[in-house]
C-alpha cells in the first residue's frame, strides 16, 4: 500500500478566454498530489489555490453524470475517473473534448449533440395502443440483453470527440445519438424503427461512419456505439432493397 | 434527409473485404512472389498453357471475375473514404469516377473471359 | 443564443494518436489491393492476347520492382484480413446460440481460422494442380 506523500506534477491547461484571446493558449500548473487524486481533483486545486479563473465541469466525480469529458494527453476521457499518479512524471496535458466548439478554457459547445438527441425520437414508440387494463409491457431477460448495454450511455461525449468522422463532419448524426436509436429499436416494447429510419439511411446517418472504432474505445461505459452504428448499416441495407423491390 | 446510395456500394465493398480478407494474402504470395521466383511452386504453375485452361473452365471464370471484380469494388470504395478522411472535398463526381472505374474493371474482366473461353 | 466560439481545424488528425494511425494504415490496404486486382486484369488481357504477351506479363511479375510491390502488399493485405475479423463483430446483431451470446472473441477466432484455412486451401489447390517435374 503505497503512502500518502506529495509529489508535483506538471498539469498543463488549455486556456481560451473569449474576450481577450482570439486563439487558445496554454497554461501550466505544477500541482501537489497524491496517489488516490483524479486529475479532476487536479484541476479543482488549481482552481482553488493557484488560478480561480479556470474553467471546467463537473459534477459526480464518479462517472454517471458524463460532465468532466476531456482530452487527457490527446485522448478522450473522464477526468474524474484518470487518474494523476498514472500521468507521472511526464505530467498531463489537459484539453477541452476533441470536434466541439471551445466556449472557455475546458468547456466545449455541446448544442449540436443535443439536437441529435432529440431528433432521433429517444423515446418509446408503442405499436398497438395497449389499454391501462390490459396491464404492463412484459420483457424477458433475453430481451432487455438486446438493448441493455446501449442503454447504458451517460452523454458524456467522449465517443464524439473519439470520432474523426463527426470531426471532419460536423453534419453527422455521431456514435452516441444512433447507440441511443439503435437502443429504442432493440427494446422489444418500442415500435418505432420505421419512423426512425430516415435518419438511418441518410448519408449523416450510419453512412458516414467507417468503422473507425475508436468510439466504442473510448465509452466509459461500454456502450459499444460502434456497434449500434454498424449492425444499422446491415438494417438499412435491407431497408434499401426493400424500398426499391417493393411496389411504390 | 436524402436517402443514400451507398447500401449498393457497402455491399460490394463488404463481399470484396471477405474475399480479400479469406484468400487475399495467399493469392498475393502465390501470384506476386512464390511462383515469379520459383519459390515453393515452380514458374511453371502460372504458364500461359495452364492459365488458358484454368480461365476457359467455369470454375476459374468465375474464380477470376470474383477476385479481379470484388476486389476492385472494395479497394475502390475504401479509397474514396480514404480521400474523405485524408480532408480532400469528395463529391458526386469523384463518387461516380471511383465506382465507376470498379465497374468498369468488372465489364472489361467479364468481356476478357468470355474472350478467353472460346 | 450567440456566442463566441473557437473552432479547431482538423489538420493532420491521423498522426495524433497511435489508434488513428493504425487505422490508416488499415485503410491503406486498399491501395494495394487495388493495383493487385489491376495487376491480375492486365495478366488477363495479356493472356488473351497471346503466348508471347502473357510470357512478357510473367516476365514483368519477376521483375524487382513487381516482387517489391508485392512483399510491400503481402503484410498491409495481411493486416487488413486480421482487422476485417476484428471488427467483425460490429457489424453483426447479437447472436444467441442455445440461449447463450455468442462471444465476439468467438466470432474474431473463427474469421482468423476460416482465413488460414481458405489459405491453406487454396496453396494445396495450386500445389498439388502442378505436375511433378521428374529430377
Amino acid at each position: 500500500m503505497k503512502t500518502a506523500s506529495t509529489r508535483n506534477i506538471n498539469i498543463d491547461c488549455l486556456r481560451y478566454e473569449p474576450a481577450i484571446d482570439s486563439e487558445p493558449r496554454r497554461q501550466a500548473y505544477e500541482v501537489p498530489f497524491t496517489d488516490d487524486m483524479s486529475v479532476l481533483q487536479g484541476l479543482q486545486y488549481i482552481k482553488d489555490n493557484l488560478d480561480g479563473s479556470l474553467t471546467f465541469r463537473w459534477s459526480c466525480r464518479m462517472a454517471i453524470c458524463g460532465s468532466c469529458g476531456m482530452m487527457l494527453n490527446g485522448k478522450p476521457a473522464l477526468a474524474c475517473e484518470s487518474f494523476l499518479r498514472d500521468f507521472y512524471p511526464g505530467g498531463v496535458r489537459v484539453e477541452p473534448l476533441n470536434h466541439f466548439p471551445i466556449i472557455r478554457d475546458l468547456v466545449i459547445d455541446q448544442r449540436d449533440f443535443l439536437v441529435k438527441l432529440e431528433s432521433i425520437k429517444p423515446f418509446l414508440i408503442p405499436g398497438d395502443r395497449k389499454a391501462i387494463a390490459d396491464g404492463t409491457f412484459l420483457q424477458t431477460p433475453e430481451q432487455m440483453e438486446e438493448y441493455y448495454p446501449f442503454s447504458q450511455c451517460i452523454n458524456c461525449l467522449l465517443c464524439y470527440a473519439a470520432c474523426p468522422q463527426y470531426g471532419l463532419n460536423p453534419a453527422f448524426t455521431g456514435p452516441g445519438a444512433l447507440a441511443l436509436l439503435h437502443r429504442y429499436n432493440a427494446d422489444s416494447r418500442d415500435a418505432g424503427t420505421r419512423e426512425r429510419m430516415e435518419i438511418v439511411n441518410a448519408e449523416d446517418g450510419v453512412w458516414s461512419c467507417t468503422l473507425v472504432g475508436y468510439c466504442s474505445e473510448v465509452c466509459p461505459k461500454a456502450v459499444d456505439p460502434a456497434r449500434a452504428v454498424n449492425v444499422n448499416k446491415i438494417n438499412s441495407t435491407k431497408d434499401f432493397f426493400r424500398h426499391f423491390l417493393m411496389p411504390k | 434527409m436524402k436517402r443514400s446510395s451507398k447500401p449498393i456500394f457497402w455491399s460490394l465493398f463488404g463481399a470484396g473485404g471477405m474475399l480479400s480478407a479469406l484468400v487475399g494474402p495467399m493469392l498475393v504470395f502465390v501470384t506476386g512472389i512464390a511462383v515469379p521466383l520459383g519459390f515453393l511452386l515452380p514458374r511453371e504453375t502460372m504458364s500461359y498453357d495452364r492459365m488458358l485452361a484454368f480461365v476457359a473452365s467455369g470454375f476459374g471464370k468465375l474464380a477470376v471475375l470474383a477476385v479481379i471484380s470484388l476486389f476492385l469494388f472494395h479497394g475502390l470504395h475504401r479509397m474514396y473514404h480514404c480521400l474523405h478522411d485524408v480532408g480532400i472535398h469528395v463529391g458526386t463526381v469523384l463518387k461516380a469516377v471511383f465506382h465507376g472505374l470498379a465497374i468498369a474493371g468488372t465489364v472489361a474482366c467479364i468481356y476478357l473471359l468470355l474472350a478467353a473461353g472460346r | 443564443m450567440i456566442m463566441k466560439t473557437y473552432v479547431r481545424p482538423m489538420g493532420w488528425w491521423w498522426l495524433h494518436n497511435p489508434f488513428y494511425r493504425w487505422y490508416m494504415v488499415r485503410e491503406s490496404s486498399c491501395i494495394v489491393i487495388t493495383a493487385y486486382a489491376v495487376i491480375l486484369l492486365w495478366g488477363l488481357m495479356c493472356l488473351v492476347e497471346g503466348r508471347l504477351a502473357f510470357d512478357a506479363w510473367r516476365e514483368s511479375l519477376a521483375s524487382p520492382w513487381a516482387v517489391g510491390f508485392h512483399l510491400v502488399a503481402l503484410p498491409l493485405v495481411t493486416y487488413h484480413s486480421w482487422t476485417w475479423f476484428k471488427v467483425m463483430p460490429k457489424t453483426l446483431p447479437f447472436i444467441s446460440i442455445a440461449g447463450r451470446r455468442l462471444a465476439d472473441r468467438t466470432i474474431i477466432v473463427s474469421g482468423v481460422v476460416a482465413a488460414i484455412a481458405a489459405s491453406i486451401l487454396v496453396f494445396l489447390a495450386i500445389f498439388v494442380s502442378v505436375p511433378r517435374i521428374s529430377p
